[in-house]
């Protein structure tokens, strides 16, 4: 993958570098025994309850409601992390004001804040005697925190740098040529900006999106805090598997962990098949 | 104006934008974590945090973190040194399997170990019948963070090796010298700054992992509580002062971590992914090797 080009695969063979076998020892038994075998336990043990019951399990009221939250919830976040995502690259990469260099480094932050930090932060700042829960609810009537709103906030929290990141770098290689090269052939600048930059960032912004997405789907730190977690209306399905773990029924709870993992797996499966479209038609 | 240069009010108005986003969502959360710790003043915060059942979560977290980064570094670099520096079949899947982890949900990385190890779980009558306890205890706490850890020190340190190849190696296994030797003087040296970015990362999640602590630990006040557990449940108890002030403290961990990151990527001169491409890259390998075919017409 990235010996010299000069190397033929047979060269490389000959001088190959000793110590493999050790090394590739501990990392197989290591990864089996931390993360491989526990999840096998999370593909196995929901057949407990056999077809029927892991099917009657999962179409259960409370279940389905917080599933269709989570999904709902993440997908929402990640399609407004999207926009403002690619603002703030935009920001970073092409525009000179005071404050840029702490704005990209701010832009991290969700990254490097403990979720539970992060959950504490926005009630605090979207309670109804917050810093903007209390002008928006004087102002609008609107009430952020322990409401599926105040999720969705949270989601986009944590989405954020996920899109930011992701379209950062593809918008600092695209250059100006290719802009410059449309306003030469006469076209507006609003032309060049639809038909030439949007198009060549489409695809990690896609990207970007399916990353936010993945890791709104799981959160659960910053979204407790937040929620409300009021049953069928703002519980999302991660709090679900620890109630139902802490009612002792362990194969219920692992049934909606696969079915969280599968729908996520199933997303992330359809994005991918649009960005290779996207490419395609790029092409 | 003309096609490759904006007007300036619409620069400005981008900017503008930029920055109020910049301000609403990123920078007013965090000072609102210090500005709820010290609302009732400097004493107020001091007393919360030095309160015994604070300490022993702050303990608690250090321990967590001192055992599980160490473990977590040894099987990083041993993952990333045979995928950066040796051929073997099936190494685009060990790289798969090895940010598997940032694809899960943390909640299910914790509810993996209690279907293991807890009373109901695989190994949970042996275990009881021993009178050993994992779920609830340290080692449930240990173990799932090294799950929610596992792929952070490989993730950093494997792009570096892999753009530096494998001319110095392969130079000092020709004059005979051993695997244990070649990493030690040759890659580990190479790779000293993105380690230590790693591993700071490592720590950071480590310490600051909610979900998937929170799954196995029971919430035993005084004893298997970590830090983030700790804000949850004075948060919960009404304190919110005391929540925000152990908060703030975790804030400024990552806060820490945030500088020391830019800093390494400064000396290293190259930007630190921590490991935010995992969840696609996996799907365009599975979708290309497997289900592809079948999809695809």
């Amino acid at each position: 993958m990235s010996a010299g080009p000069a190397l033929s695969p047979r060269a490389r063979r000959q001088t190959a570098i000793p110590g493999f076998g050790l090394a590739f020892g501990i990392t197989l038994f290591w990864l089996s025994a931390i993360v491989l075998v526990p999840l096998l336990a999370l593909l196995l043990r929901p057949f407990e309850l056999g077809l029927d019951g892991l099917w009657a399990s999962l179409a259960e009221p409370r279940v389905a409601a917080s599933l269709r939250l989570s999904f709902g919830a993440a997908l929402l976040a990640a399609a407004l992390a999207a926009p403002l995502g690619l603002l703030l690259a935009w920001a970073v990469v092409r525009l000179r004001f005071p404050g840029r260099a702490v704005l990209d480094a701010a832009i991290d932050l969700p990254f490097a804040l403990p979720t539970a930090v992060a959950g504490l932060a926005l009630t605090a700042l979207l309670a109804p005697n917050g810093w903007l829960g209390a002008p928006l609810a004087a102002w609008f009537g609107w009430q952020v925190a322990f409401t599926p709103a105040g999720i969705v906030v949270a989601l986009l929290f944590v989405a954020l740098p996920f899109t930011a990141r992701t379209v950062e770098p593809v918008l600092r290689d695209l250059g100006r040529e290719a802009e410059e090269a449309a306003a030469t052939l006469g076209a507006s600048r609003l032309q060049t900006l639809r038909r030439v930059v949007l198009p060549a960032l489409a695809p990690a912004l896609l990207t970007g999106f399916g990353l936010g997405f993945a890791r709104a789907v799981g959160e659960y730190g910053s979204v407790i805090f937040i929620a409300g977690n009021m049953p069928m209306v703002s519980e999302i399905a991660p709090l679900l598997i620890t109630i139902r773990l802490e009612q002792f029924d362990y194969a219920g709870a692992a049934a909606i962990g696969l079915a969280m993992l599968l729908l996520a797996f199933g997303v992330l499966l359809l994005l991918n098949l649009a960005q290779r479209a996207l490419r395609r038609g790029l092409a | 104006m003309n096609a490759t240069e904006d007007p300036r009010w619409f620069r400005a108005l981008l900017a503008l934008l930029a920055i109020l986003t910049g301000l609403l969502l990123l920078a007013l959360p965090l000072a609102a974590v210090f500005a709820e710790a010290l609302r009732r003043g400097w004493d107020v915060a001091r007393a919360a945090i030095l309160e015994p059942d604070t300490l022993a979560a702050i303990r608690m977290t250090l321990i967590v973190a001192a055992i599980s980064v160490p473990l977590n570094t040894v099987g990083g670099l041993a993952a990333a040194w045979c995928i950066a520096k040796h051929d073997f079949p099936g190494k685009r899947l060990l790289l798969v399997l090895v940010e598997l982890p940032l694809s899960v949900s943390p909640v299910i990385a914790g509810l993996v170990f209690v279907l293991v190890f807890g009373l109901q779980g695989w190994l949970g009558p042996w275990l009881q019948a021993r009178g050993i306890q994992v779920i609830f205890a340290l080692p449930g706490l240990v173990l799932a963070t090294l799950f929610v850890t596992f792929p952070f020190v490989a993730r950093t340190v494997l792009p570096l090796m892999q753009d530096q190849g494998r001319a110095e190696e392969e130079a000092a296994a020709t004059l005979g010298a051993s695997g244990w030797q070649i990493f030690q003087r040759v890659t580990l040296p190479n790779i000293r700054w993105a380690l230590l970015a790693g591993v700071l990362l490592c720590n950071a999640r480590a310490m600051g992992e909610f979900g998937a602590v929170s799954v196995v630990s029971g919430h035993i006040r005084g004893q298997t509580n970590t830090m983030p557990l700790h804000v949850e449940i004075l948060y919960n108890e009404y304190q919110f002062a005391g929540a925000a002030a152990v908060a703030a403290l975790l804030a400024l961990l990552g806060l820490v971590t945030l500088v020391a990151k830019s800093v390494l990527e400064r000396l290293s001169g190259r930007r630190v992914s921590g490991a935010e491409g995992a969840p696609m890259r996996m799907l365009t390998v599975v979708s290309g090797g497997l289900l592809l075919p079948f999809v695809q017409v």
